[in-house]
C-alpha cells in the first residue's frame, strides 16, 4: 500500500512540473469557496480557486455587517 | 471537465480583464480619468462607477478591470485614455480570452446562490417604484462603501427615509408562478439585523416588518429577534401584504395589510425593503451539465442523503448555498467539510505540491533608535464617521519617535498591508502602530505585515480606536477624536519599548481524540481516520450511536437505524480508529499538538496522547414538566412518538385524534432559545401517521412553524393532507386536562385560536410534545477539562459564530453536533466533516508555531515562594535546582501568556514578555502625562 502511494506521489510530483497541476479546484470564490480553499491549503493541498467575477468575495462581500456580532463582512 | 476522481482535467476560459494583473498597482488613476460612467454592479446599480474600475475597495485581487460592454474603445475603438494614464503600462486593450487547462484530483463546487428577482412578480413594484428596494440593495445602502457612503437614503430623492417597511418571504414560501416553494432560511435573521443597523443609524426611524412565521431557529437567533423586537419604534406585524400605490408627489409607497384586530389597512412608507430569498445560481443547469452532477427539482445540488457535501459524482463535492438555502456559518462548516472529504480522497498526495511561504530576512534593529510608523484606519465608516482620522494621523506624526504617520480607508486591505510593508522598508521603520480595530482579529495579519517588511513581528502594537473609542462614543465625536489621540499616544509609548521575540516550533502529535460516540463523533472520527490519522473515539455509554439510536426516520425518508448500524460497523472496522466505550475523562493536560488525556473505565485508568480534540458530546431531549407529561401515559415527547411509530403500535395507529404542542420547554425564560429541530420532527411524525392512517385527526399547535429551508415543502404537504395547524400566543398557552367521558379517559386540549378569535376544545387520544433539546449537564466538566467556553444556554461556544463555527477559542479543540446547538442529522453530519477538516489543518502539519509572548523568570530576583506555581492555570511553572537553590522555571511551551504569575510574584521576578512592566508603565505614563 505504502509503495503504491509512493508511486502515485512520485507521478504527481512529475506532473506538477507542468504548471497547471493542482490537488483541488474550488469553483466559486464566495465565503464558502474561500474557506474551503484556505482549509485545503492549510491541509497541504495545492488549490485552484476560480470565480467568474473580477474579485473573490461573492455575495458576502456585498453585505454591510453580519449578524449577530455586527462585524463588518469584509 | 473530463476525467474522474483523482484525475480531473478542467478547461477554463479566463475572461480578459484588459489589464495585466502583475503590473496594475490598483492606484485608480485610470478610473479617475475614464470618461464612461456605468452603473456599479457591486452597489446593486444604485450608484455609478467607470467603465474601468476596481470591483470594490477591498477586492482581491486589487486590480482594475474593464467592462467590455461599456468601454468606448472596446465597443468602437474610441478613447483609450486609460492606456495613456497608466504609469505602469498595465492596460492591454487587445487582451484575448485565455484558455487554461488544469489537472486536479478533486473539485469543490461553491457557486453560491442568486437572489430572487422580484421583477419576476410585477406586483412588488420593484423596478417601477424607485423606493422599493431589495434587501441586498439595502445592504449596500447601509454600507459605508455603498452608494450613499453609509447614510441611509432612498433612491428617489436621496432623502433620509423615516418610515421603512420590510416585506418578508419575497419569492419564498410561494407556490405561485415565479416564486419558490421553499423557505430561504436566512431572511428573518438578516431583516432583524437590518432593522437593528437602521436604528443604529437613525434612532428615530420607524421600522415595520410584515412577516409570516418568524424563523429564528439558529444559535442565538431568538435573542437577536427579541433585541430587534424590543427596540422603540419597531412593529412586527404578522400579515400577508400587497403593494398599494406610489404617491406621485412624494414617491412614497403604500402597503395594504390586515390584522385580526383592525382588519384591512393601507399605510404609507418612505421606503420599502423586499426581503428576497435565495435562488440557485443562474447558470446552474449549465454548471450541472459541465460537471455531470444531478440537481434537485428546485435547482440546487443533489447530494448524498447521508452526506450533504457529496454530489452525485465521485470526487466532486459541494459547499455553501448550492446545497440549498443555508446561512454563513453553515457555508463555512460545509467548506471545511469539503476540505475533509477532499483530504480523504487525496490523502496520499498531501503536501506534495504545496510550498512554504517565504519571508524576507529579519533585520536586526536592536542597536537602532525607535523609528515608529503610525497607520490610522477609517475602517470604512466604522471609525471615520466618529473619529476625525486625518487629525489623529497628523497628531501622531508629531509624537516623539514617530517618523511616519498616515491614514488608510481599510488598513487591513491587502494593498494597504502591502504598502505598510513597503513603508517599513523605505522609511526604515523599526516599530509599527496601527490604530484601527481589535488585535483579537487583526493582530496576526499586521504581525505578518511586519515580517513582510523585514522586522520582528513583535515590534507591532495595535491601538484599538474602534471598540474602545468610535463604537462606544458614537455621539461624542470631538471627545472621541481626543480619546483616539490618547490611545495612539499610549500605543506609541509602548511600541518604543517593545522587544523582538522568538516564536517556538512545537511538534504535533498526529493522533486525534474524539469525545462522544454519536453520529457527530463517529463521522468526524471516521473522516480523520480515512485521512490517515490515528483516532481515539471515546464514549461514556457502552454503545455507540447517541441520540440517533432513538430516531428511526428523517423528514427526507432516511432509515436512520440502517445508516447508524452501517456507520458503527465502519467505525469498528477501521484499522486507525480505536473505540473506547464505558469511559469517562478524568484529566486533560497539554496544549495544541500535544494533549494528554486520562480516561477511566471502572478501576482502570489510561492516558492517551493526542494533537487535537473534537468535542461531540451531543445533547438530550427535555423531560417536560408541562401538559401532564409523566402523569398521563398518553402524553409523549416527539422522540417517543417517533419510536412508537417505528414499532407500529396499534393503539397509536388506531388513534382518532392526536394533538401536538410545539415549543415545550424552550423559547421561554428558562431556555431562551429555539430548539430548531422540533417543527421538522412534528411535521415528519404527522406525515408518517397520515400515511399509515389517513383518517387520523392531527392538530399541531405552534407559535411559529420553523420548517426552514427545503423542509417547508413538507409543512405544506402536511397542511394539504389535512393536518391542522393552529397558532397560539405564548401568553395564552394551550391547556390540557384529563377528563372522563362516556366511560373512557380523554385528553382535553383547549387552545385560543387567534385567527378565529375563539377558544377551541380538542379531545385527543394522544398528545405529543415537541420537547426542547437541552444541553448535557456534563458539559460544564468537559468545558473545564478542555478550557473551552459554554454559552448562556449551556451549549458549547464556538470561537466565532460566523467565521469559526467549529473551532473553539482554545487552539486545537473543535466542536460538532448537538453539543454546539440542536440540529438535524444531515446538519450534524456536515458539521462533523467540518470539524474533521479543521482538525486536519493542524494534524497535517509536523509542527506548529507558538507565541513568543510567554513568561520568564529572572532567577536572581526569585525568592522561591512558590506563589507563581499555585496560580498558574496551565501548569507551566516548576521549581528547578540551581546553584543558588530552587528557583521557579517556566516551560515556555506550556505557558499561555495569561500573566497570572506576574501579577502575584512579590518581587517582580517573573515578567510576561511583550507585556513587561516597562512596556505597560510607559503606556500608562503616556496616558496620564499629556492630555
Amino acid at each position: 500500500m505504502d509503495q503504491l502511494y509512493k508511486n502515485l506521489a512520485d507521478s504527481i510530483r512529475k506532473s506538477s512540473a507542468d504548471s497547471h497541476a493542482g490537488d483541488v479546484m474550488v469553483v466559486g470564490g464566495g465565503v464558502s469557496g474561500v474557506q474551503a480553499s484556505l482549509d485545503l491549503a492549510a491541509s497541504g493541498f495545492k488549490v485552484y480557486l476560480v470565480d467568474r467575477a473580477p474579485a473573490i468575495g461573492g455575495k458576502m462581500a456585498q453585505l454591510d455587517k453580519t449578524f449577530p456580532t455586527n462585524d463588518c463582512s469584509i | 471537465m473530463e476525467g474522474e476522481a483523482g484525475e480531473f482535467n478542467v478547461t477554463l476560459i479566463k475572461k480578459p480583464r484588459y489589464i495585466e494583473e502583475e503590473k496594475c498597482t490598483g492606484c485608480g488613476a485610470c478610473v479617475e480619468y475614464c470618461p464612461i460612467k456605468v452603473e456599479d454592479e457591486y452597489n446593486q446599480n444604485l450608484s455609478l462607477n467607470k467603465a474601468i474600475h476596481i470591483y470594490f475597495s477591498q477586492a482581491v485581487p486589487l486590480v482594475t478591470y474593464i467592462d467590455a460592454k461599456k468601454c468606448s474603445f472596446l465597443k468602437n475603438e474610441k478613447c483609450a485614455i486609460c492606456e495613456g494614464i497608466c504609469k505602469n503600462n498595465a492596460i492591454d486593450l487587445c487582451q484575448k480570452p485565455e484558455k487554461i487547462e488544469v489537472e486536479v484530483g478533486a473539485i469543490v463546487l461553491s457557486p453560491g446562490y442568486e437572489i430572487f428577482d422580484p421583477k419576476l412578480q410585477g406586483n412588488y413594484g420593484y423596478g417601477t417604484m424607485q423606493n422599493v428596494v431589495t434587501s441586498l440593495d439595502f445592504e449596500r445602502i447601509l454600507c459605508s462603501t455603498g452608494p450613499y457612503e453609509g447614510e441611509i437614503r432612498r433612491p428617489s430623492d436621496r432623502k433620509h427615509p423615516h418610515k421603512i417597511a420590510w416585506i418578508q418571504c419575497v419569492g419564498s414560501r410561494q407556490v405561485i408562478p415565479g416564486g419558490n416553494s421553499y423557505c430561504s432560511a436566512v431572511c428573518c435573521a438578516y431583516t432583524q439585523k437590518q432593522v437593528i443597523l437602521t436604528k443604529d443609524h437613525d434612532a428615530q426611524a420607524e421600522c415595520t416588518i410584515f412577516h409570516n412565521d418568524v424563523r429564528s431557529f439558529g444559535k442565538d437567533f431568538e435573542r437577536f429577534y427579541q433585541r430587534a423586537e424590543k427596540l422603540p419604534g419597531i412593529r412586527f406585524i404578522r400579515s400577508y401584504v400587497s403593494i398599494g400605490k406610489e404617491i406621485p408627489e412624494t414617491k412614497n409607497v403604500t402597503i395594504r395589510y390586515s390584522t385580526y384586530e383592525d382588519g384591512v389597512k393601507e399605510e404609507e412608507f418612505d421606503l420599502v425593503v423586499l426581503s428576497v430569498g435565495l435562488n440557485p445560481p443562474d447558470d446552474v443547469k449549465d454548471l450541472a451539465k459541465k460537471f455531470s452532477i444531478d440537481l434537485t427539482p428546485q435547482g440546487f445540488c443533489k447530494t448524498n442523503p447521508i452526506n450533504p457535501i457529496e454530489t452525485s459524482r465521485r470526487g466532486i463535492f459541494v459547499s455553501g448555498a448550492f446545497q440549498g438555502p443555508i446561512d454563513i456559518p453553515e457555508s463555512i462548516v460545509t467548506a471545511s467539510g469539503a476540505d475533509a472529504l477532499c483530504s480523504q480522497l487525496l490523502a496520499y498526495r498531501r503536501g506534495e505540491l504545496s510550498t512554504e511561504r517565504e519571508y524576507p530576512q529579519e533585520r536586526n534593529v536592536s542597536g537602532e533608535k525607535p523609528r515608529v510608523g503610525v497607520f490610522v484606519c477609517h475602517c470604512g465608516a466604522n471609525i471615520g464617521r466618529v473619529v476625525n482620522v486625518p487629525s489623529v494621523a497628523e497628531y501622531a506624526s508629531g509624537l516623539k519617535n514617530v517618523v511616519y504617520a498616515e491614514e488608510a480607508l481599510f488598513a487591513c486591505a491587502t494593498d494597504t498591508a502591502k504598502k505598510i510593508a513597503e513603508t517599513i522598508r523605505e522609511k526604515g521603520l523599526n516599530r509599527v502602530v496601527v490604530a484601527a480595530c481589535t488585535p483579537r482579529t487583526h493582530e496576526p495579519l499586521f504581525r505578518d505585515t511586519l515580517r513582510e517588511g523585514g522586522i520582528n513581528p513583535y515590534y507591532f502594537e495595535m491601538a484599538n480606536i474602534r471598540e474602545h473609542c468610535s463604537w462606544v462614543h458614537a455621539r461624542e465625536k470631538e471627545m472621541a477624536t481626543r480619546k483616539a489621540k490618547d490611545i495612539v499616544r499610549m500605543a506609541v509609548a509602548r511600541a518604543t519599548r517593545l522587544e523582538p521575540l522568538k516564536e517556538f516550533q512545537l511538534p504535533v502529535d498526529k493522533r486525534a481524540l474524539v469525545v462522544g460516540g454519536g453520529v457527530a463523533g463517529m463521522t468526524s472520527a471516521l473522516s480523520l481516520a480515512d485521512q490517515g490519522f490515528e483516532v481515539y473515539l471515546v464514549e461514556r455509554d457502552s454503545e455507540l450511536g447517541g441520540v440517533a439510536r432513538k430516531i428511526h426516520f428523517t423528514l427526507e425518508g432516511l432509515d436512520v437505524q440502517e445508516y447508524l448500524n452501517d456507520l458503527v460497523g465502519k467505525v469498528y472496522r477501521h484499522p486507525l480508529l480505536h473505540v473506547i466505550t464505558d469511559v469517562t475523562i478524568t484529566t486533560v493536560s497539554g496544549y495544541v499538538g500535544n494533549f494528554a488525556t486520562t480516561l477511566k473505565a471502572g478501576w482502570m485508568a489510561r492516558e492517551i496522547r493526542h494533537g487535537i480534540a473534537i468535542i461531540a458530546t451531543g445533547a438530550e431531549e427535555y423531560k417536560p414538566a408541562e401538559y401532564l407529561y409523566g402523569k398521563e401515559d398518553r402524553v409523549l415527547t416527539q422522540v417517543e412518538l417517533g419510536e412508537r411509530i417505528a414499532r407500529g403500535e396499534e393503539g397509536l395507529i388506531n388513534s382518532q385524534c392526536l394533538v401536538m404542542i410545539q415549543c415545550v420547554g424552550c423559547r421561554n425564560e428558562e431556555r431562551n432559545y429555539c430548539s430548531r429541530v422540533c417543527c421538522g420532527h412534528s411535521v415528519k411524525n404527522a406525515l408518517k401517521l397520515k400515511e399509515i392512517n389517513p383518517r387520523m385527526d392531527i392538530y399541531i399547535l405552534y407559535r411559529d412553524m420553523r420548517t426552514y429551508g427545503l423542509a417547508e415543502d413538507s409543512y405544506r404537504e402536511a397542511a394539504n393532507r389535512d393536518v391542522k395547524f393552529i397558532r397560539y400566543e405564548p401568553e395564552n398557552k394551550p391547556q390540557v386536562e384529563a377528563v372522563e367521558e362516556g366511560g373512557h379517559r380523554i385528553l382535553r386540549v383547549t387552545v385560543a385560536d387567534p385567527v378565529l378569535g375563539q377558544k377551541l376544545e380538542i379531545d385527543a387520544d394522544l398528545l405529543a410534545l415537541a420537547a426542547a433539546v437541552v444541553p448535557l449537564a456534563t458539559n460544564a466538566e468537559i468545558s473545564r477539562f478542555f478550557k473551552v467556553a459554554l454559552n448562556p444556554d449551556g451549549f458549547f461556544q464556538e470561537a466565532h459564530v460566523k467565521l469559526r463555527p467549529v473551532d473553539f477559542a482554545a487552539e486545537g479543540v473543535f466542536l460538532c453536533g448537538m453539543a454546539h446547538y440542536p440540529k438535524h442529522l444531515s446538519e450534524t453530519i456536515s458539521q462533523a466533516y467540518g470539524a474533521a477538516g479543521r482538525a486536519a489543518t493542524i494534524l497535517s502539519k509536523d509542527s506548529i508555531t507558538a507565541s513568543g509572548a510567554v513568561c520568564e523568570v529572572k532567577e536572581s530576583d526569585c525568592v522561591s515562594c512558590g506563589v507563581c506555581l499555585s496560580v498558574c492555570a496551565c501548569g507551566a511553572i516548576e521549581f528547578r535546582d540551581t546553584p543558588q537553590g530552587k528557583k521557579a522555571w517556566v516551560n515556555s511551551v506550556l505557558c499561555e501568556g495569561d500573566g497570572l504569575c506576574t501579577a502575584k510574584c512579590p518581587t517582580g521576578a517573573i515578567q510576561l514578555k511583550h507585556f513587561t512592566d516597562e512596556e505597560l508603565v510607559a503606556q500608562i505614563d503616556a496616558a496620564v502625562g499629556e492630555t
